[in-house]
């Protein structure tokens, strides 16, 4: 048989996909223990134990200065300052990506200045940023949005344009204003390519969270991994980098499921 | 009075003269249909009808008054694809016209209102043969059965005309025959004047009340772009069919005249075997 038609069944998928995860791991603590006995003070590859007390402290035990429980405030305050800038990337971009989409007038006006501005490099940005708004959160979440923002224009702007011509033409034989075209015909079919986008976004928008807060912040997670690398902290490094992976990751789920849930036509009407 | 009427229209694209001077009227109520080869210009004879294109030269009016140089609600229309919204169930697709008519601002109707549209909806599609794929989603429907949707919401708004655009032409034999049989009826019941642009000259005979048939007349190289398609034959069909007589299809008495020609109600073999 070709290899190219042998499949794999439910478990050996699942055994698959856990395969490169074991691998990774096992490499990690052969090496640790091998650096471990030889010098037991080794900072680089910390033994699963160490890792473990680090993160129980960080996660379950107040801070002795302040008694704030330290990885739940780094992450509250790094998924806010994700959430709120992703929140206003994609209301403006919906806002813009369709006008620029549909309208030939808003095409021709923004077009070109988004595909300019869409090429300046938000973190050579972020010393203006700080700059004009200070170092407190709004600079870090304008960042974000400037980082994100014109992605997301322009993708969905290209969207909207990809629509077929043949349904602006039947709702506007069946009377619709441009408006109602708006509301009826394109915001829907863009909700679903939107958290597609999105999806595609949440790698760019952590890179601007850490990036901003490693160069000027007083918690988050991107705050904490910077903060601790002056120690050689590689306890507290690994396990913080583990954890913002799995919460881009979740989020990507959920993306993924919001997705499915509340837009069932996208799947098979995106097939054909 | 003619319903249609089309005095001295010209199309050209840049250089490109792709009609030129077609001139013709319609009476309303006619089924008139537009054949032609490939590339003649039929279809975008019916994009000026629909209001997405206008003539370079030349008038069309309805009704007496210029064709309004945008799509409205007065032109219908239903294409070979893409006619229908993708994320509306069938039923919504067919409230469609009704719920932009009545809501301006949201273009959604609730409560009452909506339930009197949606039970006009509901046997509108049941007036196409759609009954019990009301919470379908398009994507979930045959090609046949996406077409008589998208003719089910294209006469929710009640047009003057209705434009079709090759709309049979990617169903199966079967299918198209089934769905021309709802066409014709439709047409027949429903104060409608009809516009349908095919290739599919069995079709024209079966549907139509007159046949347009566009060609270029000069087709060398060095005459293409100076020449468009013209009006090579209008074909008044025979014997006459009138929309909304009792028995479609069928002469009133004292119009008809002796005929040498076969019925061409009827299958004709002959075209099955030029059509492949």
């Amino acid at each position: 048989m070709r290899l190219l038609n042998v499949k794999p069944n439910r478990g050996q998928s699942f055994v698959l996909a856990a395969l490169p995860f074991m691998l990774a791991a096992g490499t990690y603590f052969i090496f640790s223990s091998l650096r471990l006995a030889e010098n037991p003070n080794d900072k680089l590859l910390p033994a699963l134990g160490t890792i473990i007390r680090s993160v129980r402290e960080l996660a379950f035990q107040p801070d002795a200065r302040t008694g704030d429980y330290i990885l739940w405030l780094d992450t509250a305050s790094s998924l806010q300052r994700l959430f709120i800038a992703l929140a206003i990337s994609t209301f403006a971009a919906l806002v813009t990506g369709i006008i620029m989409g549909l309208l030939p007038l808003a095409g021709a006006l923004l077009g070109p200045s988004v595909a300019v501005a869409s090429m300046a490099p938000p973190l050579a940005l972020l010393p203006i940023l700080f700059i004009v708004m200070g170092l407190g959160e709004a600079s870090k979440i304008a960042l974000i949005v400037i980082g994100s923002l014109p992605f997301l224009v322009r993708d969905l702007a290209l969207r909207v344009s990809e629509l077929p011509r043949e349904q602006f033409l039947k709702a506007q034989t069946l009377g619709a204003s441009t408006w109602q075209i708006v509301l009826r015909v394109v915001l829907p079919q863009m909700l679903p390519r939107l958290v597609d986008a999105l999806r595609l976004t949440i790698g760019p928008a952590w890179l601007f969270l850490i990036a901003a807060e490693a160069i000027a912040s007083d918690s988050g997670l991107g705050y904490r991994i910077f903060l601790v690398r002056r120690y050689l902290a590689m306890d507290i490094i690994l396990p913080y980098v583990a954890w913002i992976t799995l919460l881009a990751y979740l989020l990507d789920a959920l993306l993924r499921w919001i997705q499915n849930r509340a837009f069932p036509w996208f799947a098979a009407a995106r097939a054909s | 009075m003619s319903f249609i009427h089309v005095e001295n229209v010209w199309k050209e694209y840049g250089g490109q003269i792709v009609l030129e001077d077609i001139s013709f009227e319609i009476e309303a109520r006619a089924f008139l249909i537009l054949v032609g080869p490939s590339g003649c210009g039929k279809t975008t004879f019916l994009r000026m009808l629909l209001g997405e294109d206008s003539p370079t030269r030349g008038t069309i009016t309805l009704d007496g008054k210029p064709l309004v140089a945008e799509p409205d609600s007065d032109r219908g229309v239903v294409f070979q694809r893409y006619s229908v919204f993708p994320h509306l169930t069938a039923l919504q697709n067919v409230m469609f016209g009704a719920e932009i008519a009545d809501s301006p601002l949201l273009g959604r109707l609730f409560g009452a209102k909506r339930r009197v549209v949606a039970e006009q909806a509901r046997s509108l599609l049941a007036e196409v043969g759609l009954t019990g794929t009301e919470d379908k989603y398009p994507a979930a429907m045959s090609g046949g059965m996406q077409q008589r949707l998208a003719l089910a919401q294209a006469l929710m708004r009640r047009p003057k005309i209705l434009l079709l655009d090759e709309p049979f032409g990617a169903l199966d034999p079967g299918t198209r025959a089934d769905i021309q049989a709802l066409m014709r009826r439709l047409w027949n019941e429903t104060d409608l004047t009809v516009v349908m642009v095919t290739h599919d000259l069995t079709e024209a005979f079966r549907l139509g009340t007159r046949i347009l048939a566009l060609e270029r007349r000069r087709n060398r190289p060095e005459e293409k772009a100076r020449y468009g398609a013209t009006i090579a034959k209008d074909i008044e069909i025979w014997p006459l069919r009138i929309a909304g007589a009792k028995k479609t299809f069928t002469a009133p008495a004292g119009t008809t005249r002796p005929m040498t020609e076969p019925n061409r109600d009827g299958p004709d073999p002959r075209s099955h075997k030029e059509r492949s």
